[in-house]
């Protein structure tokens, strides 16, 4: 059963180097890194920590064809012309059919664009638990100034284990190991 | 690891900063109180933004009639102003989007600032689309929605339809990117604030904890919003010169319009965000963060563009006397040598000869050629566009019809307010937020600080056991 409240041991180190070879050692040593926190994006991580790549492009994808199918379904809608609608206001400009694509290519693009861009950034806040007002746990306020972070969560852990786990602290460089609940 | 630097390459932040120097850096501005010079940059900002809601209340009140519009000149000061502030409204998405995309790293000294510009400028811009009928009350006939006026559709086949599609696309695009980016920075502030300020920076941060996920993600969001904004940014300008070229006004109907509209944006946005760039860093001491190199990039790209838009202008006149068709033929020579003969030398001046001088390696890092370049580039643009609008209306196809087109206080009152809206936003953003975006500055520390890059050098850039062991 997960706890209500998680124990988080966390070591702070003090380079992006440091922090990626320590990351090394825990996967050598089998331990079961929480997270990792970092005050940027570093790369080469992702593969280390063995997340997985983010599909949040495939969410773009199916919310630019929304707005794709929005523009071409508001414009069949409105010039009819189409096996679906029959057209509210048809009307004929420069002796062209009613539905004629090349006028509303501008608009379906725009289209496409506007639901891509905000849909993929809702969704990147929701699924990162973030949005206006929320207050995440921090484990510590130098994170996101010069300090990189693992934390291990330690709820279920025996004393052995947390000291080994400090020991892993000390042995590759943690600057700080602190514990705290969240 | 990262991808190694070509040695040739300069260092993007200098003075040997550590990850926690560029915090205190760029943090720093927002954390003290204003000093002299921003308050009173920021009175006269909001002076002139007073001054033009004046002139815009008495259009509002008088009637479109207190602008020098008549039944020849339809569009005047509103469209140039617009087209004016919509271009330079451009580089910011140029900057972030294309620049991201293509790897160029000198982008994360100037990109929060120069999107932030972006944002104010389409303000700025959109007001006048907005107001320039005089009843604004009727703006919401622009939307497409089923309605109770017929049921009558707004015209899908009209350029000034798809701007407006382009226009709130592309703010709303810009927004998002700009605020992603911001949202770890913010995070950045709020871990550093106390009290009120550490609510406000909470409540704006959105959360943000640093996870390593979370970057993941966020570098995918930022990856792809440049993806689909860089179409975008080309597109909106392009939907902006299709306001001209798709009527059948002689030098408005013409395809060369949309590319070198785009070059032209590009071309006075950068010079916009030089403008700013050079006050800015003198003022919040950020030349080591946005350094003489990234005045050169930047410079270049002026010189690029400009060139671009300078022979686009010498292509037009070419194909005007090529096409045989007099009606053409004369609007450009009305342009040239007619009544506004002035504004056109403005325009092939200050965006033709003028950045040629960027040639010059050694003005191209000069600060203060920069500065009045840009506002030589800022000018001449301005020009452009009025050349574009206002000659080519005042002497159409009936000489009885022919006018002549000055602005009334009320329509230059307007101008300066759209001034003063722009550089109050931008004085409130250089002082709740980092201009210069602090992770990305960050993650670009190893590769192009200069202790690791260029003659003063102490550390290697890549990442060797030596190193990690050296910590110690």
């Amino acid at each position: 059963m997960a706890a209500k409240y998680k124990d988080v041991l966390f070591g702070l180190y003090n380079d992006e180097t440091l922090l990626m070879s320590a990351i090394k050692t825990a996967n050598a040593k089998h331990l079961d890194i929480m997270d990792v926190y970092t005050p940027f994006p570093v790369h080469g991580l992702d593969p280390l920590l063995g997340l997985e790549e983010s599909r949040l492009h495939i969410v773009g994808f199916i919310f630019g064809a929304l707005g794709t199918l929005t523009a071409l379904c508001g414009i069949s809608f409105i010039f009819g012309g189409s096996l679906l609608f029959e057209g509210d206001w048809p009307t004929i400009f420069g002796g062209k059919p009613y539905w004629s694509l090349p006028a509303f290519i501008p608009i379906t693009f725009e289209l496409t664009v506007l639901f891509c861009g905000i849909g993929m950034t809702v969704v990147f806040y929701i699924i990162c638990g973030m949005g206006f007002g929320v207050n995440n746990p921090i484990l510590d306020d130098r994170i996101t100034d010069d300090k990189f972070c693992i934390a291990f969560q330690t709820n279920d852990m025996s004393e052995d284990d947390v000291d080994g786990l400090k020991g892993f602290f000390d042995e590759t460089g943690a600057e700080e190991v602190h514990s705290k609940q969240i | 690891m990262s991808a190694p630097v070509a040695r040739i390459r300069e260092p993007l932040i200098e003075g040997h900063k550590s990850y926690h120097d560029i915090t205190e850096d760029l943090v720093g501005p927002t954390e003290q109180a204003p000093n002299m010079m921003w308050m009173i940059a920021f009175i006269i900002s909001v002076t002139l933004l007073g001054f033009g809601i004046f002139a815009l209340c008495w259009t509002f009140y008088f009637g479109i009639g207190a602008w020098n519009l008549n039944r020849t000149i339809g569009w005047g000061y509103d469209i140039t102003n617009f087209v004016w502030w919509i271009g330079i409204g451009h580089a910011g998405t140029l900057i972030s989007a294309i620049l991201l995309l293509f790897r160029q790293r000198w982008r994360t000294g100037v990109n929060r600032a120069a999107e932030a510009m972006t944002i104010f400028a389409v303000m700025c811009a959109g007001l006048f689309p907005a107001t320039h009928t005089g009843r604004p009350w009727f703006d919401f006939f622009m939307f497409p929605y089923p309605n109770t006026r017929g049921p009558l559709w707004v015209n899908f086949n009209s350029p000034l339809l798809w701007d407006l599609f382009a226009i709130s696309t592309y703010f709303t695009i810009s927004l998002l990117f700009w605020y992603t980016g911001l949202v770890p920075d913010f995070a950045t502030v709020r871990d550093r604030a106390k009290g009120i300020r550490k609510k406000i920076y909470s409540f704006i941060a959105m959360g943000w904890t640093g996870k390593a996920k979370h970057w993941q993600r966020w570098e995918y969001l930022s990856l792809i919003l440049a993806g689909i904004a860089t179409p975008l940014v080309l597109s909106v300008h392009t939907i902006v010169s299709f306001d001209f070229a798709t009527s059948v006004i002689p030098g408005w109907h013409t395809t060369i319009f949309p590319p070198y509209f785009v070059a032209g944006a590009i071309f006075s946005g950068f010079a916009m965000v030089q403008t700013l760039m050079i006050i800015t860093r003198k003022c919040l001491k950020l030349e080591q963060y946005i350094t003489i190199s990234h005045i050169e990039s930047m410079n270049k790209v002026i010189l690029v563009t400009g060139t671009m838009v300078g022979s686009a202008y010498l292509i037009e006149l070419f194909i005007s006397w090529y096409s045989g068709y007099v009606y053409e033929q004369f609007a450009f020579l009305n342009r040239a040598a007619g009544p506004y003969y002035w504004s056109y030398i403005g325009m092939m001046g200050c965006n033709l000869l003028a950045p040629q001088v960027f040639w010059s390696k050694k003005i191209r890092r000069s600060v203060w050629w920069t500065f009045f370049m840009s506002i030589f580039v800022n000018i001449g643009m301005w020009f452009e566009r009025f050349v574009i609008i206002a000659t080519t209306l005042a002497k159409d196809y009936l000489p009885s019809s022919w006018s002549y087109y000055w602005p009334t206080w009320v329509e230059i009152g307007i101008y300066v307010g759209t001034f003063g809206l722009f550089f109050t936003l931008y004085l409130i953003f250089a002082r709740v937020a980092p201009v210069v975006a602090i992770a990305e500055v960050k993650s670009i520390l190893k590769q192009y600080g200069d202790q690791y890059l260029g003659p003063n050098a102490t550390e290697a850039a890549s990442h060797s056991d030596e190193h990690t062991h050296a910590a110690h």
